[in-house]
């Protein structure tokens, strides 16, 4: 699907991988992913915003952001950052506050400087194969299923004949 | 769409034999006898693939009691694509506004 920036694949039962390529240097946008006045800025969507942003960036450090919906319902997820590497990579778990499916999210996110943009990596790891069932049943929280890289590869490339072999 | 459907879209997707299945039907009709053909599965296993797609409605079965040939249903996919499609402008939308803040940083620094 060329012509939008996002690109989605689910290498493994578990995993969502996110890429995207931003005009800017890994400090700038490592900045808006990790700054409090930043985040706010961006975060969110289909009318969601962050309300409130407290974060502590060091490994060990706790997080939470609270969104704020287009019918003012409120929606809430913390963490702990396990990786902190300045304009390079960040690693964060992620767990909602009325989460329907079980454990921590881990997300890596890696910043690769290319000529002044930055390619963005964002690998989105739930606990259990199952929570991805749970997060198809709200697709605009957060997740997908694990075939969908079979689903976008069967649909944009068409039927091929060697599926029959495998 | 209902998201229980697209619960049972996204499943019969993930395996295989189903994808296969599909990618035959979508060449034409077909017999079980037919879609069993090029596997290494026996028949009973085929059409416990199909009953798998036909619950989440991407195949349906003819009326004729002899054959009762197999056909592709779009409509399910075409759903699952819809959806496909939301997920990715979810996060479009926000790395839209991303975009307009690192423009503004960018000049702030020059």
């Amino acid at each position: 699907m060329s012509g939008r920036g996002v690109v989605v694949s689910t290498p493994t039962d578990r995993e969502i991988v996110m890429t995207r390529s931003f005009d800017a240097p890994p400090r700038l946008v490592f900045a808006a992913f990790t700054r409090p006045d930043l985040l706010p800025r961006w975060y969110g969507a289909q009318g969601w915003h962050l309300v409130s942003c407290d974060l502590d960036l060091r490994v060990g450090g706790a997080y939470r952001l609270v969104s704020e919906g287009p019918g003012g319902e409120r929606m809430a997820q913390s963490g702990v950052y396990r990786a902190v590497e300045p304009h390079t990579r960040l690693v964060l778990t992620e767990i909602f506050d009325e989460q329907s499916y079980p454990g921590e999210t881990v997300i890596t996110h890696e910043f690769a400087g290319r000529a002044g943009r930055t390619d963005l990596t964002s690998t989105v790891r739930y606990a259990t194969p199952e929570g991805r069932d749970r997060v198809l049943r709200y697709p605009m929280a957060r997740g997908v299923g694990e075939s969908f890289d079979r689903l976008d590869k069967l649909l944009t490339e068409g039927f091929k004949s060697d599926e029959l072999d495998s | 769409m209902a998201t229980d459907l697209l619960d049972a879209t996204f499943s019969a997707l993930a395996d295989p034999t189903r994808r296969a299945i599909l990618a035959r039907l979508a060449a034409g009709e077909a017999t079980v006898t037919e879609l069993a053909a090029p596997f290494r599965m026996s028949q009973p296993a085929i059409s416990k693939h199909l009953k798998v797609l036909e619950r989440a409605g991407l195949v349906s079965r003819g009326r004729d009691a002899q054959r009762r040939p197999c056909r592709l249903e779009a409509r399910p996919l075409k759903a699952a694509v819809d959806w496909l499609e939301a997920y990715r402008d979810y996060w479009e939308e926000s790395y839209q506004r991303l975009d307009a803040l690192l423009a503004e940083l960018r000049e702030a620094e020059e």
